[in-house]
């Protein structure tokens, strides 16, 4: 405890909480349980940016903690603004994002009683959260705020929720804040278990053909110094999950590629003929291993992750290591010899053979706007861009077609596959990362979901450029409907629902229309030197499929080529 | 196959909901459950038995050792620990049948702890076997209620689980 305790109210003291944890901007939304604390942010200086929708706070928060590796807060009221997070909170708890979730609640009093604005938030994410508190004793916020920060950024990190009820904000506390946590129950591991890493270190040098599979706790560790070091040394190839891109660069000669059912055809094979698979805080999501019995089937399994619970969840691991990658990766690499090139040409050779004969492609623009080409292009306009998406075919299209050189750099949902979550999470990367240029790749269906937040950027003047793979359809799902329903399209049609240009000027952000391949360029260059909000419409042609494609349940080395043939 | 798990919980409101909802969620089973605090007023114990392969169990108490709350789990293997199960059973019982319901009663070791004219309530005391063979016996006079506070159990030895 410190020396200094000061007399204030609880919302006094949840602000001087949020002033310890360094936090420097909450995403948030008023409410009548929390006029008191808003009453305090007022008076103080911390940066508030008002959304125009809770659910946008959670995932501005989670965007936030993604661009920053900071915790991510947000703040909601009672009841339907508690309720409202639900989504983003799931969200964070899926990708493992650090946030604090701060609620509103009704009087101590009153709750159960099914009070005005009452919903029982706890009990609503228990099942999304890390873990969550409701506070009963206002001299326990600072305990509880401290607990929250740490348990959320620290072991495998996740969302926090805390529940304020108002009568809590008004009492007086002596405030003082602690100087540690002491959780009894919780106590991550981060140093790998020396046997193991040896074990882990005598299999790598024994395998002739290994691949290194790297998830978002590569990224969660702030491992991707260590991962390239390590690969490097042992000359062996990579391919990142949806949510560990960027954690590897992807120029790099040994990069693979994303694996699973829109992954590289190369780092599919790569999996299904490696003879040991190295998995980095990934977790063997179906989307990545397909059907599970015939993944990776002639490899040994070596698993490095903080959750000892991931470990042979989804398939029997032979050699798991549980801490944190960062250090792994760096013992690792102290008790693994280096293996030179030469040593390890047989393998890279068949990989660079993949490589070429099953390349990502797409047939060119002879017949209109093709999503792919935008994606290279925003490529080539800004290479060291923050990609944020939101969930569909562009997602996919930009985690196969953007070329990222820095880790914290592609800001998707991949867990949960949140359409909407984009934009609001743009917002969040902007707000945490305002030199960087920040891209939503996003779709017209899945913008349509939080479209709403113009408002929020416009007023805030976070200049985010939105650019829409606008097809007409909810396309990934009109994907599947064309391949696996003979083309039955129910209720993914979409098109000319609005005018995006004019909902941009109407909001006061900059609309730009573009129909054709030429007007690309011109296009993005306006939106990076506007300094404004943009939204680009990018009228791309509307029955374009994301190739390759494993279908669901299949084998990983079960590829359809669906690009367009003329 | 069944397993016992001893679980060490913080003394606190919502834990119990906390692991139910861990188990419903991840859909394991839980065929009994008895929480109770222990000589640790801030730490509560809970016995649970689980019913799945040795996957199965392995993940579930990988997932409780995640909860904040879940201090320490333990599956007591069946060899190493003792079990017991505390029973109430309210049996029909008349002037005509009473000295033969006592008479189980003591085979069993059990108590008889009420009595009124027309039942009887007997505590009986053992693992799962024991209480299903009372339960058995008695059932031809009438069970009118019966109550079981589920399995509890400790390691045997000194060691603690």
């Amino acid at each position: 405890m410190s020396e200094n305790t000061r007399k204030m109210t609880g919302a006094r003291a949840i602000i001087e909480c949020l002033y310890e944890e360094n936090v420097e901007v909450i995403f948030g939304y008023p409410g009548g349980v929390l006029l008191h604390i808003y009453d305090e942010i007022y008076k103080s200086d911390l940066k508030h940016i008002l959304v125009r929708h809770e659910q946008a706070a959670a995932h501005a928060a989670e965007g936030y903690a993604r661009a920053t590796g900071k915790v991510g807060v947000c703040l909601a009221t009672s009841g339907p603004g508690a309720t409202n997070l639900v989504t983003g909170i799931a969200n964070a708890y899926m990708d493992s994002i650090p946030m604090v979730a701060l609620t509103g609640q009704v009087p101590r009093s009153m709750i159960g009683n099914d009070a005005f604005q009452e919903a029982n938030i706890t009990g609503i994410t228990m099942p999304i959260t890390k873990h969550n508190y409701l506070v009963q004793d206002a001299k326990d916020l600072p305990r509880i705020i401290k607990e929250a920060f740490h348990i959320a950024s620290t072991g495998r990190p996740g969302p926090v929720l805390i529940d304020l009820p108002k009568d809590i904000t008004t009492e007086e506390i002596e405030f003082s804040y602690p100087d540690e946590v002491d959780l009894k129950g919780y106590k991550p591991t981060y140093k790998g278990n020396l046997q193991q890493v040896k074990r882990a270190a005598s299999a790598i040098e024994k395998a002739h053909q290994p691949l290194i599979y790297a998830g978002g706790g590569i990224l969660g560790s702030n491992a991707s110094e260590e991962l390239l070091q390590f690969a490097e040394h042992i000359q062996t190839p990579v391919t990142t999950t949806l949510t560990g891109i960027g954690g590897f660069p992807t120029q790099h000669p040994l990069y693979v590629g994303m694996p699973g059912m829109h992954g590289t055809k190369y780092a599919n094979y790569a999996i299904q003929e490696c003879d040991l698979l190295i998995a980095v805080g990934a977790r063997f999501d179906d989307r990545v291993t397909g059907k599970l019995a015939s993944f990776a089937p002639n490899a040994k399994i070596l698993h490095i992750d903080i959750d000892p619970a991931e470990i042979s969840k989804n398939i029997t691991v032979d050699i798991p290591i549980v801490g944190d990658a960062k250090n792994i990766l760096a013992s690792l690499y102290k008790y693994v010899k280096p293996v030179e090139k030469e040593n390890r040409k047989e393998w890279l050779d068949r990989i660079e053979g993949w490589k070429k004969s099953y390349p990502l492609h797409y047939v060119g623009e002879q017949d209109g706007l093709k999503p792919q080409y935008i994606i290279e292009q925003i490529y080539e306009a800004c290479k060291d861009a923050i990609i944020v998406t939101e969930v569909g075919q562009h997602q996919m299209w930009a985690a196969q077609y953007y070329k990222f050189s820095q880790p914290r750099s592609f800001i998707t949902s991949g867990g949960l596959g949140t359409m909407g979550y984009g934009y609001p999470a743009s917002i969040g990367a902007k707000v945490g990362k305002p030199d960087r240029v920040v891209f939503n790749i996003a779709g017209d269906g899945s913008f349509q979901m939080n479209s709403q937040e113009i408002a929020t950027a416009v007023q805030n003047d976070i200049p985010v450029i939105v650019a829409i793979m606008n097809n007409g359809y909810l396309g990934m799902v009109r994907q599947w409907q064309e391949l696996f329903f003979e083309k039955r399209y129910s209720h993914t049609c979409i098109r000319d629902s609005v005018d995006f240009v004019k909902l941009a000027e109407a909001y006061g952000a900059v609309g730009i229309r573009v129909e054709k391949t030429s007007e690309v360029k011109p296009a993005l260059e306006k939106a990076m030197n506007s300094g404004k909000p943009v939204i680009i419409d990018f009228v791309v042609e509307c029955e374009e499929n994301v190739s390759p494609m494993v279908p669901a349940g299949a084998p990983i080395n079960e590829i359809l080529d669906l690009e367009r043939k003329e | 196959m069944r397993h016992t798990l001893a679980v060490l919980v913080e003394n606190k409101f919502g834990v119990l909901s906390r692991v139910a909802g861990l188990f419903a969620r991840r859909g394991y089973n839980i065929d009994s459950l008895a929480v109770g605090v222990t000589e640790d007023p801030n730490i509560s114990r809970m016995t649970l038995v689980v019913r799945g392969d040795d996957h199965v169990v392995e993940q579930v108490g990988k997932q409780l050792n995640k909860l904040i709350d879940v201090i320490r789990v333990t599956d007591l293997g069946a060899d190493e620990s003792v079990e017991r199960e505390l029973a109430l059973i309210k049996v029909k019982s008349d002037k005509d049948t009473r000295a033969e319901i006592i008479q189980i009663v003591d085979i069993f070791r059990a108590r008889i702890i009420d009595v009124a004219s027309k039942s009887i309530i007997i505590e009986v005391t053992g693992d799962e076997e024991k209480i299903a063979a009372i339960e058995k016996l008695l059932k031809p006079f009438g069970i009118k209620e019966l109550v079981r506070t589920g399995r509890i159990a400790l390691t045997r030895g000194s060691k603690s689980s």
